[in-house]
């Protein structure tokens, strides 16, 4: 088995804020990241995907072609976007890394080849705060 | 020989902005200024870097003291930029775009009152890791 990585990155604003609770309590849950007229980050995201090399190309699978992949189903849609506001698959959920790491999975399975399982979805939201997902 | 030297100080803060001019239509901002024309903003992991030169004090050894021009940058500038939106939160933007060459103007002329004039001031941000803008140039 080997694993390879491929790294995308995107820009995006969001905010952190339950509409089933009070300001006030956003506020004390989420601090700065509740401000109601967003804030953004500069998102890097990992995706790692394991199988065996092919015999004939030496490859796992073609990392351009894992970045078509990637940018058509993922990128595309979050890149110079409104994380709460333009994109449909977080629509009715919180916006933090977590959730959008999983919701990253769930849209990039059903696209990858037979070949090549996802292992890994590691997101990073700042330089110092990332999460990983591994579908478990 | 001038015993000159640049001492500098990194600081970040988060940002959502949009890039539009509002006496263009739409579609002109779409042609111009692209994705960053989004009417819901996106936003940035915005990287400071603030340079002081200037020859040091031979009681300290210090040009500026580290920890005085960190404070001054976050009492100052992030305090007001730092999850913020950049069009909506801050008064410097109603009237100019927040661009990075915008903000980094912005940022220069609010740390230029506050450092003392006998030293040299200069503000590097990056508003992605490979997009970076300096001033003065």
């Amino acid at each position: 088995m080997v694993y390879l990585t491929r790294v995308e990155h995107f820009n995006a604003a969001h905010k952190l804020y339950n509409p089933a609770w009070s300001k006030e309590k956003n506020d004390q849950v989420f601090g700065m990241c509740a401000n109601e007229n967003w804030h953004g980050h500069n998102y890097e995201l990992y995706v790692t995907v394991k199988g065996i090399a092919n015999t004939d190309t030496g490859f796992l699978y073609d990392a351009k072609k894992l970045s078509n992949i990637i940018q058509e189903r993922i990128t595309d849609k979050l890149d110079h976007k409104n994380l709460n506001m333009d994109v449909d698959f977080m629509t009715g959920q919180m916006c933090s890394t977590e959730n959008l790491a999983v919701a990253i999975w769930q849209q990039l399975v059903p696209w990858l080849p037979r070949e090549i399982q996802l292992h890994c979805i590691k997101l990073y939201e700042t330089p110092r705060i990332f999460v990983e997902y591994f579908g478990d | 020989m001038s015993r000159k030297i640049a001492v500098f100080r990194k600081e970040h803060f988060n940002a959502a902005h949009r890039l539009f001019n509002p006496v263009w239509e739409m579609e002109e901002n779409d042609r111009v200024f692209g994705k960053c024309n989004n009417p819901n903003f996106h936003g940035h992991n915005y990287e400071l870097i603030v340079k002081v030169t200037g020859e040091p004090d031979p009681q300290t050894g210090y040009v500026i003291d580290m920890k005085v021009l960190g404070d001054l940058i976050k009492e100052n500038v992030l305090k007001q930029f730092d999850h913020k939106n950049l069009n909506l939160d801050t008064k410097y933007f109603r009237n100019i775009n927040p661009t990075a060459e915008n903000i980094c103007f912005v940022i220069y002329d609010i740390l230029r009152e506050k450092i003392d004039p006998e030293f040299e001031l200069q503000v590097r941000l990056y508003e992605t890791e490979r997009n970076f803008v300096e001033y003065p140039a």
